[in-house]
């Protein structure tokens, strides 16, 4: 055999022990993304299957009568009268006239238990804005009550949670819903209102106002000193120690864990320069120094893939150094720099560590309404919804994680748009 | 080293050329200790006068007690093997040395009797009076129009939109480019072959009309057509702009020079017309080269 057939045949051989170690690695890596999309799956899977019920609500049909003397009103102009008048009085008439055999007090308590707390209002709103209603009767779908709620939804399915009823009550419910007079629909409130007490009450409109203004002012922080600190180390900085070690803590500080970030705006936001707790301000600083490293570290990369060619074609040309930067390497590295900086908000979006350290985290009714209004945000309501007792709050648990989930996605499809569309078109 | 060539009002005609004056046995890879360029580095009437010129990357010595004048309306070519030091030197002298960290420039740079390196001169002036074009092409990525409107915006030299557009006419025709972009002038300037690329940064560089224009190496990423263009186009171009030339194709050279500078290891060997060069080189060192013992 000579020289080159031989070798021949060796390479021969090693072929099908190449080609079989390929494949393997080719199988190990598709057992290993198959794996991570199976885990993602799973995940959002039980996340809509636990969440899904928080979007429909359940209301029962009464017939109420706007009762002037049960509300004694006679003059709508009289703000007074108006905020004194026992608004409950009128959906607990209702229900005594459509169950008239309950008689004992303790009856009669768990007979109201049925309807939120909070139907009252939806009454008075009724009448304001309709205020011939007074003294008339009309049938109105009521809010139940958060119990009701997970008893009709499990009734639905097929398997009806009594734990928190008594007997009298379930007998009442299925009164209701022999004559067709409860049903399941779209639940607005989840979409309009803060945080409550009471789950049925309880939306996420707050969370998310206090999560925009805190996001709004965390990006106007940090994204124009972010990118003005990138450009002016890595274009005029000259290169010395000083500079040096700047570059290290910077890429230190992207390593902190959040919640020093939380201790540090505790210290020095609150205590030294007292700002007050819980408002969106002192959250955007936190997040913003949080988010500061992240977005200087891209922004340089964006910067440093910029071809140096371009930059001697504008210096040669006689551009200055602030020229080159601003005609030619700012328009070029834009689309990382806003892709760095979309990834940063959707970090601080999920952000809750370090707003925990800042009172971020307190129970918050009101919808805030600017930069200084007490305010809580996504992930913080989400973990304190989590926290929360009462069963009806892990359907809402799920559906704020969905809600916040969406707008991550959100951020991050953005993020991918922004580049494919400012990249490079030339 | 007093010895003076004349350039004569017509560029072409040469004249007393100095004799040679060392022995013809230098080994050509180790550096002369006593060394000194033979040849007509200076001529009269010169657009720039490069005296003793030294440049460092930080301790490393990249060039070596360089002197030589350009001449005006003159196309000097500078030849030597890789790494001796060409771009360097050419790069000194519109100070792009100056954005490279570390680099140092001694000695006496001129043009038409000013110090280009005395604080009191403005770069981004300088730049504009000496252009530069580059081994790659390197046009911006925008359109054809703003690439060659690009230095005049910067430099004030267009008071309206119709100068604008007529200096980049201009620009584009004296680059012999204008035929074959005029009907996409808004279009990429990156979207352009090689060739023509290299021609619109040469269009680039003559919109501010400077002075004299420094060409690294243009064609050695083009093929042969498109090189031929452009040795075209810098014959053309030196009837009105002072141009020095690096290549590392001796033909090149020989074909668009009027005289040539040979480099080795940092150090101007032999500056000589290009005839000379290329048919009786002065120097061992230079023949050696031309004769491809090395290079
Ligand atoms: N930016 C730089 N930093 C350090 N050394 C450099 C740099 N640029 C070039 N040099 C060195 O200077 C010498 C001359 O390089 P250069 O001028 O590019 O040569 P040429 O253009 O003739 O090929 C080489 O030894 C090269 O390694
Ligand atoms: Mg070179």
């Amino acid at each position: 055999m000579s020289n080159s057939s031989k070798n021949l045949k060796k390479i021969q051989d090693s072929l099908v022990w190449r080609y079989r170690a390929e494949k393997a690695f080719r199988w190990c890596g598709i057992v290993a993304v198959t794996l991570g999309l199976l885990a993602v799956l799973a995940l959002f899977l039980d996340i809509i299957f636990k969440g899904k019920g928080a979007f429909s609500a359940t209301y029962m049909q009464l017939e109420v009568t706007y009762d002037q003397e049960l509300l004694e009103i006679d003059n709508f102009a009289d703000q007074k009268q108006l905020i004194v008048a026992d608004w409950g009085a009128l959906y607990k008439s209702a229900l005594r006239a459509e169950f008239p055999d309950v008689r004992k007090r303790a009856d009669k308590r768990k007979l109201y238990a049925l309807v939120s707390n909070g139907a009252g209002y939806d009454l008075r709103e009724r009448l304001l804005a309709n205020p011939r209603l007074l003294g008339q009767s009309e049938s109105v779908w009521l809010l139940a009550d958060d119990d009701i709620d997970t008893y009709f939804k499990g009734w639905l399915d097929g398997d009806p949670y009594t734990a928190r009823l008594v007997d009298n009550q379930v007998e009442w419910l299925q009164q209701l819903i022999t004559t067709q007079r409860m049903e399941l629909r779209f639940n607005a409130n989840f979409f309009n209102r803060g945080d409550s007490r009471e789950p049925e009450q309880a939306g996420i409109r707050g969370a998310m106002i206090g999560s925009m203004l805190t996001l709004v002012l965390t990006l106007i922080l940090s994204f124009p000193i972010g990118i003005a600190a990138a450009i002016y180390l890595e274009e005029f900085a000259p290169k010395n120690r000083w500079t040096e070690f700047i570059e290290v803590n910077i890429n230190n500080l992207a390593a902190v864990p959040s919640i020093i970030f939380g201790l540090l705006g505790l210290a020095i936001f609150i205590n030294f320069f007292h700002i007050p707790r819980s408002i969106p301000v002192i959250g955007g600083l936190v997040l913003a120094v949080m988010t500061l490293p992240t977005i200087i570290i891209t922004s340089r990369a964006a910067i440093t893939s910029v071809p140096p060619s371009i930059r001697e074609a504008a210096l040669g040309m006689g551009a200055s150094r602030n020229q080159m930067v601003l005609h030619h390497v700012l328009p070029l590295a834009l689309p990382g720099m806003l892709t760095g900086a979309i990834i940063g908000m959707a970090r601080a979006l999920g952000e809750t560590a370090p707003l925990l350290m800042i009172g971020m985290v307190a129970f918050i009714a009101d919808i805030p309404g600017g930069f200084t209004d007490p305010a809580t945000v996504l992930p913080v309501q989400i973990f304190l919804w989590a926290d929360s007792p009462e069963r009806a709050f892990i359907e809402k648990t799920s559906a704020a994680i969905m809600v916040l989930l969406s707008f991550l996605i959100l951020m991050n499809i953005s993020a991918v748009w922004l580049r494919k569309r400012l990249e490079r078109r030339w | 080293m007093n010895t003076t060539a004349t350039l004569g009002t017509d560029n072409m005609a040469m004249a007393a050329v100095k004799k040679p004056t060392e022995g013809t046995d230098v080994s050509p890879f180790e550096l002369a200790a006593e060394h000194a360029t033979v040849g007509s580095f200076e001529v009269e009437n010169a657009k720039m006068s490069i005296k003793n010129v030294n440049v460092y990357y930080g301790d490393k010595q990249a060039i070596f007690d360089v002197s030589v004048d350009i001449g005006k309306n003159e196309v000097i070519a500078m030849i030597g093997p890789s790494g001796c030091g060409k771009s360097t030197f050419l790069r000194a002298l519109n100070r792009m040395n100056d954005t490279v960290d570390g680099c140092r420039v001694e000695g006496d740079i001129r043009m038409d009797g000013q110090d280009l390196y005395s604080p009191k001169l403005d770069v981004v002036e300088l730049r504009a009076r000496v252009g530069m074009v580059f081994q790659k092409p390197n046009p911006f990525p925008k359109s054809i129009y703003d690439n060659v409107a690009y230095g005049p915006k910067i430099h004030g030299l267009a008071d309206t939109r119709v100068d604008l557009d007529e200096i980049v006419e201009r620009s584009l025709r004296r680059a012999s480019l204008w035929d074959e972009v005029k009907d996409r002038l808004y279009q990429a300037g990156t979207g352009l072959s090689g060739g023509q690329q290299q021609r619109l940064c040469i269009a680039r560089a003559i919109a501010v009309s400077p002075e004299v224009i420094l060409m690294d190496e243009p064609c050695s990423a083009l093929d042969p057509i498109a090189t031929a263009r452009i040795e075209e186009l810098i014959e053309e171009l030196s009837q009105n702009f002072t141009i020095a030339i690096v290549t590392h194709s001796m033909q090149q050279a020989a074909r668009v020079s009027q005289r040539t500078a040979y480099f080795h290891l940092g150090q101007l060997i032999e500056v000589n017309p290009t005839e000379q060069v290329f048919t009786m080189p002065e120097h061992a060192l230079t023949e050696s080269y031309i004769t491809g013992r090395f290079g």
